[in-house]
């Protein structure tokens, strides 16, 4: 409770938490309030928004409900957003753990690898993988991760060389724990907070990243996605602008939201530190 | 019986890219329950030697035998074994211990490790070792940052002594203490001295303490053996100029035991 008050400290932080609700809310109703196919047609094509009280934002150029698609697509952008993150941070923490505890050799391979990952931008890497493989959600979410993990590698290695030399280590190595176990039971938990700083910023890229992707043709085609719904309305741009504006309104709200909620929390637990 | 048999140790780092020698040619050995103190100034090799008898580093040229086995020829699993019989206690408890640790945590881990009690029996076996060094088995539950610094110390020994161990070294062990807290747990220290035959490499600058706990003292300039011998009669007449500047340093001699 004392957590959420100071959490909600600011005004950027309450925005963000309310865009951030909306959104969860958005997601998890969208099978209940538009529990049909939201990539059937319901309606006459390219019908305007307000005109039709069933159909409040109108329909694309099939005929399917615009506000259906907006719901289900939420759900798309957030569950891709949030396991590529998730993805992308237990990767990110396993590498850097490994890398900054075992030094050496280990160490400057896995480095190696992680400079590689991060010399090629994160969309090419997520375009390439999803064009091999094929698109599908676990595909997409993997492509995304592939190039967001690196991030949190560095932070986590950096944590992890501080925390190794600390004498709590030691004392697990004179007990006779196993370098594995004070890897990743003893090291990378006191490794995590700065490393979980960095989650809004992935999530938020993640979802761009995925409506990228999308707008490119290469999300999970039995999926609604704002990116592909974007690319959708591209066609008709001039006639019914509406149709990509509305989904790209919902994009760049979601990116702030996230973004915002995350300052909020890295904000307040740094307030914390500094008063105890 | 000797536990600790240390032969002709060196470690040597580097300083601007000149290597110097934090350890250099040292050579002691401990009995079954008896206490050698390592004192010296500031800098003088002491931890480095803590550190090495305890594998935490590697030396640079010397044997080390443990209860009358090669100690360095051990790695991976027969080390981490070997541990067991080999313990320490540092000198800040709460950089000891994994901040998010519990007392109950810190001390199932080597109970657990080395396979000394079933899940069953270990909660059993924690409120035996908090007994046993004085604290209140209900301490199992609290967050190691929630106990006093005494009490942490005391935690401390309590994982030392879990695995039954033969010797512990202790890292100027007693120097952030209180001095009436430093007082008691010396005296727990010799208790358990005498129950468990346990012997001691105990590292302190303070020749009051080591007066109270040592039998024999080394002490240690630039990482040599400066002079060693029995610990009361050194500190009443040391011999090397090192071994005088460290008794004249320690006004508070003419007391006796804490
Ligand atoms: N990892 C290291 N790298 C370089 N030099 C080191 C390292 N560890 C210790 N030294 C140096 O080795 C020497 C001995 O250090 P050591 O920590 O053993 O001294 P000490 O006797 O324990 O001192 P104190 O009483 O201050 O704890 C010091 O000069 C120290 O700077
Ligand atoms: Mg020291």
């Amino acid at each position: 409770m004392n957590r959420l008050r100071r959490f909600l400290q600011t005004p950027e932080a309450i925005a963000g938490a309310i865009i951030l609700a909306l959104l969860i809310v958005m997601a998890l109703a969208a099978p209940l309030l538009f529990p049909g196919d939201p990539q059937a047609i319901a309606g006459p094509a390219l019908l305007p928004p307000f005109q039709d009280l069933s159909l409040p934002l109108g329909t694309d150029r099939l005929g399917r409900d615009v506000l259906a698609e907006l719901f289900h697509g939420a759900r798309t952008s957030l569950a891709v957003g949030l396991a590529a993150a998730a993805a992308a941070l237990l990767i990110g923490s396993v590498v850097g753990t490994l890398a900054g505890f075992a030094g050496g050799l280990v160490d400057d391979v896995l480095m190696r690898i992680t400079d590689a990952f991060q010399t090629v931008p994160g969309f090419l890497l997520a375009l390439a993988f999803v064009s091999i493989v094929g698109p599908s959600l676990g595909v997409v979410v993997a492509a995304i991760a592939l190039g967001a993990w690196t991030g949190p590698a560095r932070v986590a290695r950096a944590e992890v060389l501080s925390i190794r030399e600390r004498d709590y280590v030691a004392g697990a190595r004179v007990i006779g724990m196993h370098p594995l176990e004070i890897a990743f039971r003893e090291v990378l938990p006191n490794a995590l907070p700065p490393v979980l700083a960095l989650s809004s910023v992935i999530v938020a890229a993640a979802i761009l990243t995925e409506a990228a992707l999308s707008f490119l043709g290469l999300g999970d085609p039995n999926r609604v996605t704002w990116g592909g719904m974007i690319a959708e309305g591209r066609t008709v741009l001039r006639t019914a602008p509406f149709l990509s504006v509305v989904p790209g309104i919902a994009l760049v709200l979601t990116v702030l939201g996230v973004y915002l909620a995350g300052e909020g929390v890295v904000e307040s637990t740094a307030v914390r530190r500094s008063l105890s | 019986m000797t536990v600790l048999a240390v032969s002709n140790l060196a470690k040597r780092y580097r300083r601007g890219g000149k290597p110097f020698a934090a350890v250099d040619d040292v050579s002691f050995e401990i009995g079954r329950a008896e206490t050698l103190a390592l004192a010296g100034p500031s800098g003088s090799g002491k931890s480095t030697i803590a550190r090495l008898v305890l594998r935490l580093i590697e030396p640079d040229a010397g044997r080390i035998d443990f209860e009358g086995a090669d100690f360095l020829a051990l790695s991976g699993a027969a080390l981490r074994a070997r541990r067991a019989r080999l313990q320490m206690v540092f000198q800040d408890p709460l950089a000891a211990f994994n901040p998010r640790a519990t007392v109950a945590r810190v001390l199932d881990d080597p109970l657990r490790i080395h396979n000394i009690a079933s899940r069953a029996e270990r909660p059993r076996r924690i409120a035996a070792l908090l007994e046993r060094v004085g604290l209140d088995a209900s301490l199992a539950s609290r967050a190691i940052h929630e106990i006093s610094g005494g009490q942490r110390q005391r935690v401390a020994i309590a994982r030392a002594i879990a695995t039954r161990p033969s010797l512990i070294v202790l890292d100027e062990a007693v120097s952030a203490l209180d001095v009436s807290v430093r007082g008691q747990i010396l005296e727990l220290l010799l208790d358990l001295q005498r129950q468990e035959r346990i012997a001691y490499l105990f590292i302190s600058h303070d020749l009051g303490v080591i007066r109270a706990v040592a039998h024999r003292i080394i002490v240690l300039d630039s990482g040599r053996v400066a002079e060693s011998g029995d610990a009361r009669a050194v500190i009443a007449n040391p011999q090397s100029a090192i071994g005088k500047a460290l008794v004249a340093a320690t006004p508070r001699l003419t007391r006796s035991r804490p």
